[in-house]
């Protein structure tokens, strides 16, 4: 089964000038020493305001990140859940938060029985050595969470 | 700053029900709002893209909102089914209301 790339495909140059452009910002950083910084119990409102009381549950969701992230301005990120994402059962969204970034909101992503698989990978910004956070939101109602640590060497902070 | 640039990875042909990766990325600055301008001392203001949608002929398949925590020249990678040929658009949001879009065309076979 080969699968082609399209004219558009982002060449080997195209990930080389966005790594050094990476490297670049490490100096103009993304955050600023010494401001407010959230905390977990800033995290637990966050997920409240986006799903309500509901209790959630462990399992199913898998986050793939570097245990130590050399620079904070740009951490890979991989969310996969585990799921038919057929039209009965799929992930609707999956919730991103980081417990010590200056907010705790990194981003949400919104699945369709189209998806196929609930999988996303992006680049994200840490400010320092703290837990990330994934929840899940699944069509029948129910909410899985799950976190990881990442040590940040350099952070999103200039040191 | 540069008009941003989409960059798409779309596979051009598919098998009917095959599972395909997507891979985007788009030149920005994803301005987070935390940094302060070295002379005033004051913060420069938030922007971002903060919105982006993933369209396969017209129904959306994926969307995804970000927030300042989203690293410059955003990148995301999503799956999607290969239901019919056509065309997949990607359109992403900027805080100041522009809109950036790409399309790819794609082909499915049985």
């Amino acid at each position: 089964m080969k699968s082609e790339i399209s004219a558009n495909a982002m060449t080997r140059r195209d990930m080389l000038a966005v790594a050094g452009a990476g490297i670049l910002t490490a100096a103009t950083i993304g955050f600023v020493p010494g401001s407010a910084e959230a905390k977990p119990a800033d995290v637990e409102m966050a997920v409240k305001k986006l799903i309500g009381n509901k209790a959630t549950k462990s399992g199913r969701i898998k986050i793939d990140m570097p245990q130590i992230a050399e620079n904070g301005n740009t951490v890979p990120m991989s969310v996969t859940v585990d799921s038919p994402m057929s039209k009965d059962d799929y992930v609707k969204t999956v919730h991103v938060f980081a417990e010590l970034n200056p907010r705790p909101d990194v981003a949400s992503f919104h699945f369709t029985p189209r998806s196929g698989v609930a999988y996303v990978s992006t680049r994200m910004r840490m400010a320092k050595t703290q837990n990330i956070v994934a929840v899940a939101e699944m069509s029948n109602g129910d909410v899985y969470m799950a976190k990881t640590e990442v040590k940040v060497t350099i952070g999103g902070c200039g040191g | 700053m540069a008009k941003p640039k989409p960059r798409l990875s779309v596979p051009k042909n598919a098998k009917k029900g095959e599972i395909i990766t997507i891979k985007t990325l788009i030149s920005h600055k994803m301005e987070s709002g935390q940094r302060k301008d070295k002379k005033t001392g004051k913060k420069i203001p938030r922007k971002i893209i903060n919105k982006f949608v993933a369209k396969y002929n017209g129904e959306v398949v994926f969307q995804s909102d970000w927030h300042p925590a989203i690293s410059a020249n955003p990148y995301i990678s999503f799956k999607t089914l290969a239901t019919e040929s056509g065309t997949m658009e990607f359109s992403w949001t900027d805080d100041d209301g522009q809109v950036y879009s790409k399309s790819a065309k794609i082909a499915v076979t049985q």
